[in-house]
């Protein structure tokens, strides 16, 4: 018996080329914010058209494919079989890739829901239910004829990511089509905010968090080669995890029309979360900690544990800025914005460049990428771009809580909204230069990618002996 | 309000799911233990290599949890959280808002009684009431006028001292108590395609702009379904907020394509009452500012 991994080796290149994607289009956003005449009067590149693209291409393009690409590889091998269903799996490949070519389309032309990550309008949303139940299909299948006793933990987190994004996706979508183009939602006012924001935040919590432990807990132990720190701490952190973070939503609608016991009910959950989050970095960096020495060596543990020291940094800061007197200065500011990329570029991004570089040579047969300099180079590049993005949007948005909130004795506001824009522009143009920065990496890493792969005709790895 | 069932809901949920967590790390300290000195696997191995020690939860990450933990259901006692549940602090946030709303009116009073009997020329002389005109001009008005009072398309330039409404300073407190609506209808289909053209370039030679002579002469008859508003002459009527067409200031636009959608589709202009958002005191400091921008014309 030998392992599939032709569909790991499609959503890992996949994952190299919509990284770019999306996030060239997040440099050329970034430059609008600077300079706004870079939308050239042209509809399709104004920004309220590219940045839901944008979102959509890194969070489910470049994201999506990193996570079930990976998720591919890692059940087979942690279960000790062959993939199931391999012709559904393929189906998930193209059908996901679809989606992805669908919203490039009809972002751009102004077809919107206009629900936050849930823009894609409903013959999409339908396409995505359809290939997402197909890999769960596949994902859970292939856990079903496991040839070893226990699940292993990397496999608890993909599962989980996997039900739960099934069910946001089809309960924040439920709508009444009325034409190809445009449908409505069965929702409406507060419900809806509601609805939507329970979607969103645990779109962050099980697509970026509870996936990426996933990834996390395969590759950091295969790449420092040592074993999971703590098992005890996994079941713990995984439960609370997952029970507490759907709970978190409404502390997107602090100081709203949403009834005040909802949004303390959002603000509490949301700091008991802060040590289920921690468990994970915990068990990351534990499990790193006897491999300290191989930092010197080897950049793609520098990846891991960057990605996991932010990942500790943003789920301190996720709570801290749920509290609503913090939440009150932040909410609405590019704090938001720098607090989202130090999750969305220091963990996962960091994450998936770690786990491709891992998985990469092994798919085609070899022990390392081509270049391991170019790795340790992206690293820094990467690095770099990362600190000077999140630090520029940190002073940017605390400057802008403070300059709206700031008032005269008279009773009117110190600063107009205008005068807040001046001010932040510096930052805005520091911000697009960390961006460029983080594209240089991509791009370093996809003539790594083409080095490492091209030509390359594996030969099939034999499954692992069955275990019980 | 909730009723008894969700009320009960919420706060069961609510309560269990906090509890939960509580039980939780009891119930992993309980089954494992703690033997800090000997940590061995679990004894499963995955992918030839992958096993899993089985340390112990550091401690200071457990107090933290806990702490968490306790913080919430004090917070849920002292604020509104478990359904219909107030709180023992009473706090609302429109409370909040009322309280710091109180403080900061309060603060103000003292701020305009200064002024209360000040002219408008002393207004305008005083260097804290244009200070505060200002704000009060960019915090209400400048979304429309710009922040220099220069305008939009379709907002009026306060500096240039041409009033559709009428000069001077009461006249500017009574377009911000009450507001404006200026309105001129469609006369499109009125007019007819010949005439709309000959109308377009009677109105452009009011002001002086180079046009066909004999479109603007034939245009010129045609201008009677003007005149009701805009008069005679063309000098328009600010009873009405009805522009002057002779002075080569436009609201909408003056080239020939923009006065035809104007007298095409008509405009409305509307400006809205602030009777509700400034109070009198600080109206007559917003009129002494807007009036003072216009002072060097």
């Amino acid at each position: 018996m030998t392992y599939n991994d032709k569909i790991s080796r499609q959503f890992a290149v996949m994952t190299v080329v919509w990284g770019i994607v999306g996030m060239l289009v997040g440099v050329l956003i970034a430059a609008q914010l600077w300079i706004p005449a870079l939308n050239f009067d042209v509809p399709w590149l104004s920004y309220g058209r590219l940045r839901p693209l944008h979102t959509n291409a890194v969070i489910f393009a470049f994201g999506g494919c990193a996570l079930i690409g990976t998720s591919f590889y890692v059940v087979q091998r942690t279960c000790h079989v062959r993939l199931f269903a391999e012709k559904l799996a393929s189906f998930v490949f193209w059908g996901w890739q679809l989606v992805i070519v669908a919203a490039a389309i009809t972002l751009p032309l102004g077809i919107t829901q206009g629900k936050e990550y849930a823009e894609l309008e409903w013959p999409i949303d339908v396409l995505i239910a359809v290939v997402w139940v197909a890999y769960a299909v596949v994902f859970f299948g292939t856990i079903a004829k496991r040839r070893v006793g226990h699940i292993y933990v990397a496999n608890w987190f993909y599962g989980a990511f996997i039900l739960t994004i099934a069910i946001l996706h089809i309960v924040n979508n439920l709508a009444l089509p009325v034409t190809p183009t445009k449908a409505y939602h069965i929702y409406t006012g507060s419900v809806d905010a509601l609805v939507q924001w329970w979607y969103g935040h645990n779109a962050v919590g099980f697509f970026l968090t509870a996936g990426f432990l996933g990834m996390m807990y395969y590759f950091v132990p295969k790449q420092a080669e040592g074993p999971v720190y703590s098992y005890r701490l996994s079941i713990v952190h995984f439960w609370a995890l997952i029970a507490i973070y759907m709970w978190a939503g409404p502390h997107h609608l602090h100081y709203t029309a949403m009834p005040d016991w909802i949004q303390s009910l959002g603000m509490v959950f949301s700091l008991i979360l802060l040590a289920p989050s921690w468990g994970g970095m915990i068990n990351g960096i534990m499990t790193l900690s006897g491999a300290w020495h191989k930092l010197r060596t080897d950049p793609i543990l520098k990846f891991m544990i960057v990605g996991l020291s932010f990942y500790g940094m943003s789920t301190f800061e996720g709570p801290m800025m749920s509290i609503k007197t913090v939440n009150a200065l932040s909410h609405y500011t590019d704090w938001t914005i720098g607090h989202v990329h130090s999750g969305a570029l220091g963990w996962v991004a960091m994450m998936t460049i770690g786990a491709t570089y891992t998985m990469m040579p092994r798919l085609v047969g070899e022990k390392e990428m081509y270049s391991v300099k170019a790795i340790d180079l992206h690293f820094w590049v990467s690095t770099i771009g990362v600190v000077f993005y999140v630090a520029s949007m940190w002073i940017a948005g605390v400057m802008q809580g403070l300059m709206w909130r700031a008032f005269n004795d008279d009773g009117t506001l110190t600063y107009t909204f205008i005068e807040t824009i001046a001010a932040t522009k510096p930052y805005y143009a520091i911000r697009l230069l960390g961006g460029i920065l983080v594209v240089a990496g991509m791009l370093i890493m996809a003539w790594n990618t083409w080095k490492t792969m091209a030509g390359k005709r594996p030969e099939p790895v034999p499954a692992a002996d069955p275990v019980y | 309000m909730l009723s008894a069932f969700w009320n009960g809901f919420v706060i069961i949920l609510t309560i269990g799911s906090v509890l939960g967590c509580w039980w939780l790390l009891m119930w992993t300290k309980g089954v494992s233990g703690r033997d800090d000195d000997q940590v061995g696997t679990t004894g499963h191995v995955w992918d030839h290599d992958l096993e899993e020690l089985n340390n112990p939860l550091p401690r200071w990450w457990l107090m933290l949890f806990h702490i968490t933990i306790i913080f919430s259901l004090v917070y849920l006692v002292l604020y509104p959280g478990l359904g219909n549940v107030q709180g023992v602090l009473g706090w609302t946030q429109l409370s909040q808002y009322d309280k710091e709303m109180a403080v900061a009116d309060a603060a103000r009073q003292d701020v305009y009684a200064a002024f209360t009997d000040m002219t408008p020329e002393q207004m305008m002389a005083s260097d804290e009431a244009m200070g505060i005109g200002r704000n009060l001009f960019a915090n209400n008005c400048a979304m429309c006028h710009g922040s220099d009072g220069r305008g939009a398309v379709g907002f009026p330039n306060l500096t240039d001292n041409e009033w559709q409404w009428g000069a001077g300073f009461d006249n500017i407190l009574v377009a911000l108590k009450q507001g404006r609506q200026a309105n001129m209808p469609p006369l499109g289909a009125a007019l007819g395609e010949d005439g709309l053209e000959q109308v377009v370039a009677y109105v452009q030679s009011l002001s002086g702009q180079n046009v066909d002579a004999e479109l603007a002469a034939a245009g010129e008859a045609r201008f009677a379904v003007c005149i009701a508003c805009h008069g005679v002459d063309g000098k328009g009527n600010p009873l009405l907020g009805a522009p002057d067409l002779t002075n080569d200031i436009w609201l909408y636009g003056g080239d020939a394509d923009t006065i035809t959608e104007t007298i095409t589709l008509g405009r409305n202009g509307a400006m809205p009452s602030h009777a509700d958002i400034l109070d009198q005191e600080q109206r007559r400091m917003v009129a002494a500012y807007v009036l003072s921008l216009s002072q060097g014309n």
